[in-house]
C-alpha cells in the first residue's frame, strides 16, 4: 500500500481514472484567437484535469482526452464565447466506478 | 404540419437520481417511457459526496434497503471550522441513528445510479444509454414535440419531455428554454475515492459493522472563497472532496487539485486518510444560486427536475432527495394529466410547481434564500477570518500557561472586536440570522 498520496500533478490522478477516448473527435474547442480573455486564461488554472495550456505564442489550447466533463471552461468562458463545448458522443470520455 | 406519432407517452433525458426517479415512477403507473442517457450505464458520469437520503427514495421505492448498494448509514456527524492548523468541532453522534430504518447512507454513486436504472428497466421502461440528447424538436408553435439524439435516425416523439439532464443542462440551454448558467451560482468540486481495509476505517473512526461517518468542513482550507470540503466514511473506502464556487475560483490564485491536496495533507485530515490507495478523481459541478436561480420549470411539452433546476441545498449539503423528489412530483403531475387525456401544455403542467411547493424543497429553498448572496458579499470574513478567530480563542482558552482565566477571556473578546469591530459582529450576527430565517 501507498503513502497517501502529495502529488499534485493532476497527470497522476487522471491515470486512475477509466476513458473511452473517441480519437480524433474533440468534444471542446477554443475558437481561433490572438489573445486570449482572462476568462479562457483562467482556465489553464481552473480546468480541473489540467487539459487547458499556454502555447508559446501566447494563445490558450485545449486537449480533452482527459476531461473530466464537469463544464467549468464552458460556464466560464459563456460570454465571450471563446469554448465550443459538446458532450462527448454516446458511450465516450470518462467512466467513473465510483463517482 | 402533418401530425406526428407519438412513440412514447414522455421522454426521459438524463438517468441521474431525478430522471430515475421520474422514469420509474411513469413506469410504474403504466406509461410507456423512453430515457436517454450519454453515458455507458445510468451513473458512468455521476458524481457525488454522497449521502443518500432514505426518505425521499423511500417515497419511491419503499423496500429499497433491501436491494441498493449501499455502503454505510450515518451515526454520527462532524462539522467542522478550520484554519491551517486546527478544527473547532460540532459533533453528533446517536445510537438512535443505529435504527432498523436508518435515515441517510453513504453511498457511491455509479453503482447506486446503476442500480437504480436497473429497477427503472424492470418497472417497464425503455433505458437508452450511450446516447447523447442533442436537441429538442418543437413545433410551429414553439411546443416541445420531441427529442433528436446524435445516434443515427429520425427525432422520437412523446406529448412530454421531461428535463432530467443535470446541472450543465445543455439541452434545454441550446432549445432557449432557460438562461446559461452564472459562474457566480454554481460550485466546482473535486473529488477522490481512497481505499482502506474496512477494520482500519471502523477502527479509525470507531465504528462497528455499518456505521459511518460524515465530515462537513468550511473555513481556510478554501482560501476565502466560498466553499466546503468533506469527507465521508463507505464501506472500505473514504470519499474526500472540496468544492468553492467557480467565480471565486476564477479569482483566485489555487488549482483544484491544489486544493484538495491541501484539504488532505491538513493535520486533521492526513491521520484519516493514511495508508490508502487512490482509486479515482473525479470534478463535477454543484449548483448553489438556491431559490433565485431557479429557471423557468415548465412550458409546453416539457418540464426540468433536478440539478437542471438548480434544485440544491446548498446549506444543508442535499441535492440528490430533491432531484428524487421533483423527478417524481413531476411524474405524478404527467401522470395525472395523462390520466385525464389532457394536453401537457405550460398551463396544466403548471401543477408541478403548485404541487413542490407544498414540499420541503420549495419550502427550503426559499428559507435560503437570502444565504447565496450573504456569502458571497462576505466570504473573506466567513471563510477566513472567523474560523481563524475561532481557532485562536479555543487555542487561548485551552493552553494552560500561567494566564489567568480572565486575562485569556478579555484577550479573545479583544481578538474578535480587533478583527470585526464590535458593530461588525453584531452586523454579522444580524445578517446571518436574517438569512437564515
Ligand atoms: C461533489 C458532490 C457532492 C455531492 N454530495 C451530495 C450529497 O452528499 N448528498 C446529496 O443529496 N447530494 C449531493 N450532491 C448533489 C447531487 O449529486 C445532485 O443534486 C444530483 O446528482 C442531481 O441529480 P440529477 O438527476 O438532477 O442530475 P445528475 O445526477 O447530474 O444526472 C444527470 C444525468 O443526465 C445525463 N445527461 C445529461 N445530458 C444528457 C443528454 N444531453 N443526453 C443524455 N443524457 C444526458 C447525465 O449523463 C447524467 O446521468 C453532490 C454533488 C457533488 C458534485
Ligand atoms: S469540462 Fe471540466 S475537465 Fe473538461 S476541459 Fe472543461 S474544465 Fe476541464
Amino acid at each position: 500500500m501507498t503513502e497517501i498520496a502529495t502529488a499534485t500533478k493532476v497527470e497522476e490522478k487522471l491515470f486512475q481514472n477509466r476513458y473511452l477516448v473517441d480519437a480524433g473527435k474533440p468534444h471542446i474547442r477554443v475558437r481561433e484567437h490572438e489573445v486570449p480573455s482572462a476568462s479562457l486564461l483562467a482556465m489553464t488554472r481552473l480546468c480541473p484535469a489540467g487539459c487547458y495550456a499556454v502555447t508559446e505564442t501566447g494563445q490558450v489550447e485545449v486537449a480533452a482526452d482527459g476531461c473530466l466533463e464537469c463544464g467549468t471552461c464552458r460556464i466560464l468562458t459563456r460570454k465571450t464565447g471563446e469554448v465550443e463545448w459538446n458532450y462527448p458522443r454516446g458511450g465516450f470520455g470518462v467512466l467513473y466506478k465510483f463517482g | 404540419m402533418a401530425e406526428m406519432e407519438d412513440a412514447f407517452d414522455a421522454i426521459v433525458v438524463g438517468a441521474g437520481p431525478s430522471g430515475n426517479a421520474a422514469a420509474y415512477t411513469l413506469a410504474k403507473e403504466g406509461l410507456s417511457v423512453l430515457q436517454i442517457e450519454r453515458g455507458e450505464y445510468a451513473g458512468s458520469k455521476n458524481v457525488q459526496g454522497a449521502i443518500l437520503y432514505s426518505d425521499a427514495l423511500e417515497k419511491i421505492i419503499p423496500e429499497f434497503r433491501e436491494e441498493a448498494p449501499l455502503e454505510r448509514h450515518v451515526i454520527e456527524q462532524r462539522m467542522w471550522s478550520m484554519d491551517d492548523t486546527s478544527h473547532t468541532g460540532m459533533h453528533y453522534r446517536s445510537g438512535d441513528f443505529n435504527e432498523e430504518k436508518p435515515n441517510r447512507y453513504t453511498i457511491l454513486r455509479a453503482q447506486f445510479d446503476k442500480w437504480f436504472s436497473a429497477k427503472v428497466k424492470e418497472a417497464g421502461a425503455l433505458v437508452l444509454c450511450e446516447t447523447t440528447v442533442t436537441e429538442l424538436v418543437k413545433d410551429l408553435t414553439g411546443r416541445v414535440i420531441g427529442v433528436r439524439t446524435d445516434r443515427q435516425g429520425n427525432p422520437i416523439f412523446a406529448p412530454v419531455v421531461i428535463l432530467a439532464e443535470g446541472v450543465n443542462g445543455l439541452v434545454g440551454q441550446r432549445s432557449g428554454l432557460r438562461p446559461e448558467i452564472a459562474p457566480e451560482s454554481v460550485a466546482l468540486a473535486v473529488k477522490e475515492m481512497h481505499f482502506l481495509p474496512r477494520e482500519t476505517i471502523e477502527a479509525r473512526f470507531n465504528l462497528k459493522g455499518n456505521e459511518g461517518v460524515v465530515i462537513e468542513a468550511m473555513g481556510t482550507i478554501t482560501r476565502g472563497m466560498t466553499g466546503t470540503g468533506f469527507l465521508y466514511t463507505n464501506e472500505e473506502s473514504i470519499s474526500v472532496g472540496i468544492g468553492c464556487i467557480v467565480s471565486d475560483f476564477a479569482q483566485g490564485e489555487v488549482t483544484p487539485a491544489e486544493l484538495l491536496e491541501a484539504f488532505k495533507a491538513h493535520p486533521s485530515i492526513a491521520p484519516l486518510l493514511e495508508g490508502s490507495e487512490v482509486k479515482e478523481y473525479a470534478a463535477h459541478l454543484i449548483p448553489e444560486g438556491g431559490y433565485k436561480a431557479i429557471p423557468q420549470l415548465t412550458g409546453d411539452g416539457w418540464i426540468v427536475v433536478g440539478d437542471a433546476g438548480q434544485f440544491v441545498n446548498a446549506v444543508h449539503r442535499e441535492g440528490s432527495n430533491l432531484a428524487m423528489t421533483t423527478g417524481r412530483i413531476a411524474a405524478e403531475t404527467v401522470v395525472a394529466l395523462h390520466r385525464k387525456g389532457e394536453a401537457m401544455d405550460g398551463y396544466t403542467l403548471k401543477e408541478y410547481e403548485r404541487r413542490l411547493e407544498a414540499t420541503f424543497v420549495m419550502k427550503d429553498l426559499k428559507k435560503y434564500k437570502g444565504i447565496p448572496g450573504l456569502l458571497d458579499a462576505n466570504k473573506a470574513t466567513f471563510f477566513g477570518t472567523y474560523p481563524r478567530l475561532f481557532s485562536q480563542a479555543m487555542q487561548t482558552w485551552f493552553r494552560v500557561d500561567g494566564v489567568d482565566k480572565k486575562t485569556k477571556e478579555k484577550a479573545i473578546l479583544k481578538s474578535f472586536r480587533d478583527s470585526r469591530s464590535l458593530r461588525g459582529l453584531l452586523g454579522d450576527a444580524w445578517r446571518v440570522a436574517r438569512a437564515w430565517r
